[in-house]
């Protein structure tokens, strides 16, 4: 028989290599003894897994869940009885009965000794970090009663700070060689900026050439900084900035909630993963001072129309205009690291990107005109500001294109992380919080806006606008609640196909476009949702091989693992159970709500009525709501 | 500089193509007992019995397998590999084509020293010579179905890359470091299939098994080191080079014999090795006793061990491939170390602390890098503390 796991990677991508435990003598499973616990396992299990399953504590760190194994910092080492040496138990499948011991004097010598060890080459106070509290490294020296640097701590810094990103910043004085970061960049999201350099205690993890983070391929995922130990990688941190315009009198300060921080902020308060806070936030963001707190998601319904008609337009291209190229299938572009990984590695294929901005850009330019000049305020005074799960949203509001308002359309993006800092520093328990609203004029938005925060809800928000607008029904006719299940979910790449078979009368905002539908009639719509950029690349190889994805009419792709709610600027750490308990919440809050779809929004029927007069997809549209990208490719000068 | 007169050697007196004609008129399984009858032990240095290797290599389902010839003669100390390849190839490149014909593989690979490239061209030359004689190629010795053949490829510096593990992801094109073990490589080696990996001088010496019989070999040497061993002297004795012994050789006999009488000390097995006290000189070099990959470099009177152990650790520290933490680190600490017994400022406390960390590199490190890294600096401090320890500073 033979057995598979994720084993061991310095460069490859994990799925090229799976090793193989290959013999005709392996038995299926065997019996483990731990400590005084005997548990049956799977042949392949590691010692470290199989521990965890008894309820055994072993300490970890280079070791996470969502990355293939390294063992290389050797905490985790473990005694197995009769083995020289001491074993990695994050990195030591199983395949024979083995007695194992957690805790002798060798295993506690040796753990203290590495620690020692990482702490001897970390430079830094703990007092003076953005990850005081929320250290593994930290709270490892507190496990193991650390309380001198035996091995003596560094003076004084060996690198210096690299800012140069718009994300995503690297102090490697405070990395401890765990290569996660690495591991995450080339295995996770198959990017790979990150590397090791040298070899000893000279080893760093660079970039390309050792350049500056900002001139790299790096496409601001974020992931990296969600899957650190130590305070070696942080977002581009701009609260200072913010604060400052909040103290500011002449500045009208604006603030717009992205669903996912929402559902995942409270855990940067104590509270489980999956308790959304929505209402409280309102309430804590007022507080600190901001004028206004607006729902993303009013955008994010903004973005399903723009969107859909951009994409309805290319259908008919294809299907009516017979057009050779209509550059289908189309590609969501609400994920700013999915749209800078394609402009790096497809760029061939910006065509198909969806032009419409993401919905915090579009918000931006709604802000700095339709809502400036609703309320009078001049939009020179109004500050926007972005609450987003996402690091790469603070490198999206940087675009030297996002200025169509006239003006810097979103001035910041604030991560979760960074938005409770404030939220602390300002002396506030959120989750005590009393509720309050979102304010007007955009209200609180729909269940549509709200799903965008996990993977598939960017597709589930369109199809059921699509099937509303196009078909003529309802959705709940097809699906129970409304709920498109299919979409869902957590599997990298999923299909969905739903045959139109007959279509109703042209709605009103969309009159303007074709006269009927009848065109679409007997057609299937096929759709894909891919998320984390090694999925995307699947989907993308797979389009140009000319395979499945390639009959796909439109695509949904999330840089991140699980989308927006697994985003860079999220509370770290993460993990799959993480990631299921926030897209629970989002999608009880979804279920919640009394309007479910886009396109019954009524904020959403009154900008069209009162300032996009010319209809989704128009001229004004067009200049505030869309965009153009730029070719990057893969060579970096 | 001495040079190696080799023509005594066992090695010179076997005639080439006989091993494998002999092979090749057993079944595999015949071929991997005469191996294991023999107790042939790997000569890199870990002495592990190669039949047992072979034995798991052979039995892993795999529709291709590797035989990779590890000739990354790195340990400080051993040259004795490159006089093999200078010398005998042939006898090396019919081993790993027995060993091909034991695991059932079709593909072998020899991963040469980046240092030893001048050697490149005239190997080439030997493989040609062999394809054209029809040892290496389709039907090895008109056998049919049997196909072999040998390719070679370049290190590039990195001591760390001798270890099996990371040769092979050397060979696969990624860093030199090694891999978490299990799997073997006898399990998932190259490109993720079954493969042994054996030192130039175990190749050879499988060849002169298959010419000479296995009892010839095994009666040589003691009860569980048969055998023999070319041994790389160097340092404070008369005649340094390279010197074909029996296993089970006490460093009193070898020193004898290379006119190192007056050693105040013995490193036994390389950097990686142990550094072995005058009073200990009645040990055997053999795998019970004292391994080695055949390193031995004489300490005279007059030379300094803390100096010794300083170039040790400088060597460790520089290559570590700096994937896990004790090594990485360790090697650093033990060198700053040394440093302090220099400079007089090393208090016992702190020394006890840094054997301490010694053990947990040896317990707790990935690879066999760090896990014997810090024997050189161990054994010193255990044998010349005196001789370390109550520096004054030079005066600057």
């Amino acid at each position: 028989m033979s057995h598979s796991f994720k084993q061991d990677c310095s460069r490859a991508p994990t799925s090229l290599r799976v090793q193989k435990i290959n013999s005709p003598t392996l038995q299926v499973a065997v019996t483990v003894h731990i400590d005084d616990r005997e548990i049956e396992v799977p042949v392949g299990t590691t010692i470290l897994e199989a521990a965890r399953q008894v309820g055994i504590h072993i300490p970890t760190l280079c070791f996470h869940e969502d990355l293939c194994v390294a063992g290389v910092c050797r905490i985790c080492v473990v005694e197995v009885e009769g083995h020289r040496n001491l074993e990695a138990a994050c990195a030591y499948p199983i395949t024979a009965p083995i007695t194992v011991r957690t805790h002798t004097r060798k295993v506690r010598m040796a753990r203290r000794h590495i620690l020692d060890l990482m702490l001897s080459e970390h430079y830094g106070e703990c007092y003076a970090c953005f990850r005081n509290n929320n250290c593994e490294l930290q709270a490892l020296a507190q496990e193991y009663g650390v309380d001198f640097f035996r091995f003596g701590h560094p003076e004084k810094p060996r690198y210096e700070i690299d800012r140069s990103s718009h994300s995503v910043i690297r102090d490697m004085d405070k990395c401890i060689l765990c290569r996660r970061c690495v591991r995450t960049c080339i295995d996770l999201q198959e990017v790979g900026v990150l590397e090791v350099d040298k070899r000893s205690n000279q080893s760093k993890i660079i970039t390309f050439g050792d350049k500056p983070l900002g001139d790299v391929i790096c496409i601001n995922c974020g992931q990296c900084i969600n899957r650190c130990p130590t305070g070696a990688l942080r977002a581009n941190d701009p609260t200072d900035e913010v604060w400052a315009a909040i103290d500011d009198p002449s500045k009208h300060v604006v603030i717009q909630t992205a669903p996912s921080p929402r559902a995942g902020i409270g855990e940067c308060f104590g509270l489980e993963p999956g308790v959304p806070l929505t209402f409280e936030m309102n309430t804590a963001l007022k507080e600190c001072g901001f004028d206004k707190v607006f729902d993303t998601n009013f955008a994010a319904d903004l973005t399903i129309i723009e969107e859909g008609t951009e994409l309805l337009l290319r259908l008919h291209k294809a299907l009516v205009e017979q057009d050779a190229a209509p550059a289908l299938p189309q590609f969501t572009s609400c994920s700013p690291g999915w749209v800078k990984y394609l402009e790096h590695f497809y760029p061939e294929y910006i065509p198909n990107l969806s032009s419409a901005k993401s919905p915090q850009q579009m918000f931006g330019s709604v802000i700095k005109t339709y809502y400036a000049q609703l309320n009078d305020i001049d939009p020179q005074d109004i500050v926007t500001v972005a609450l987003m799960p996402c690091s790469a949203k603070k490198f999206e509001c940087n675009r030297p294109e996002m200025c169509d308002s006239g003006f810097k359309d979103i001035d910041y993006g604030l991560t979760t992380r960074e938005l409770a800092q404030m939220i602390s520093e300002a002396g506030i328990d959120l989750p005590a919080m009393p509720k309050s609203d979102f304010d007007d004029p955009f209200g609180t938005a729909t269940g549509s806006g709200v799903i965008f925060g996990a993977t598939g809800g960017v597709m589930e928000a369109a199809l059921r606008s699509v099937i509303e607008l196009v078909c003529g029904i309802k959705v709940e006719d097809l699906f129970e609640h409304a709920d498109i299940i299919p979409v869902r979910g957590f599997e990298g790449i999923r299909f969905m196909e739903l045959p139109i078979k007959k279509t109703g009368p042209v709605p009103e905002l969309l009159a303007g476009l074709v006269d009927d539908w009848t065109w679409l009639e007997g057609a299937t719509l096929k759709v894909a949702v891919a998320h984390g950029t090694a999925n995307a690349k699947k989907v993308m190889d797979d389009i140009k091989a000319g395979g499945r994805c390639s009959e796909c009419h439109f695509i949904e792709f999330m840089a991140c693992p699980g989308g927006c709610l697994g985003g860079g600027g999220q509370p770290i750490p993460t993990s799959p159970a993480i990631r299921e308990a926030r897209a629970k919440a989002i999608y009880a809050e979804d279920a919640a709500y009394e309007i479910r779809k886009s396109h019954e929004n009524p904020a959403i029927t009154k900008i069209y009525g009162e300032f996009l007069t010319d209809g989704p997809g128009g001229l004004l549209s067009h200049k505030l709501l869309h965009t153009q990208y730029t070719p990057r490719g893969k060579y970096i000068v | 500089m001495k040079t190696t007169d080799t023509s005594k050697m066992t090695f010179a007196q076997v005639e080439s193509q006989r091993g494998l004609e002999s092979a090749l008129k057993m079944q595999p399984d015949e071929v991997r007992r005469t191996i294991a009858d023999s107790g042939l032990k790997g000569r890199g240095g870990a002495g592990f019995p190669t039949s047992t290797k072979w034995n798991f290599a052979a039995e892993t389902v795999g529709d291709l397998k590797y035989v990779v010839c590890n000739a990354d003669e790195g340990e400080p100390g051993t040259f004795k590999d490159r006089v093999i390849l200078t010398d005998f190839s042939d006898l090396v490149f019919e081993g790993m084509t027995i060993g091909g014909h034991a695991i059932g593989a079709s593909k072998g690979i020899v991963y040469l020293r980046g240092e030893y490239t001048y050697l490149r061209q005239l190997l080439e030359g030997k493989l040609e010579e062999r394809r054209r004689t029809g040892l290496l190629g389709k039907n090895v010795l008109g056998t049919s179905g049997f196909d072999f053949d040998i390719e070679i490829r370049m290190g590039a510096g990195a001591y760390v890359c001798g270890e099996e593990t990371a040769l092979i992801e050397s060979l696969e094109g990624q860093r030199g470091e090694p891999r978490n073990r299990p799997p073997f490589p006898v399990n998932t080696g190259f490109m993720g299939r079954p493969t042994i990996v054996n030192n130039v001088e175990t190749f050879a010496w499988v060849t002169c098994i298959l010419v000479k019989g296995s009892k010839w070999f095994e009666k040589i040497g003691t009860e569980t080191s048969h055998g023999l061993k070319l041994f790389s002297v160097s340092g404070d004795c008369r005649a340094s080079g390279v010197f074909e012994f029996p296993l089970g050789i006490t460093i009193k006999e070898l020193l004898k014999k290379v006119g190192g009488e007056n050693a105040k000390a013995v490193q036994v097995g390389g950097a990686a090795g142990h550094c072995v006290p005058a009073s200990e000189f009645g040990r055997a070099i053999a795998f019970e006793d004292l391994s080695t990959g055949g390193s031995i470099i004489v300490f005279g009177p007059g030379r300094d061990m803390l100096h010794v152990a300083q170039n040790f650790m400088e060597f460790f520290k520089d290559e570590s491939c700096g994937q896990c933490t004790p090594c990485r680190e360790g090697n650093a600490r033990l060198l700053e170390g040394i440093e302090m017994l220099e400079q007089g400022n090393c208090s016992m406390k702190y020394l006890r602390d840094l054997c301490r960390l010694g053990e947990t590199m040896q317990l707790a490190s990935k690879c066999g890098l760090g896990q014997s890294s810090p024997n050189a600096f161990l054994s010193i401090v255990e044998h010349f503390k005196d001789e370390i320890m109550g520096r004054i500073p030079a005066a600057c």
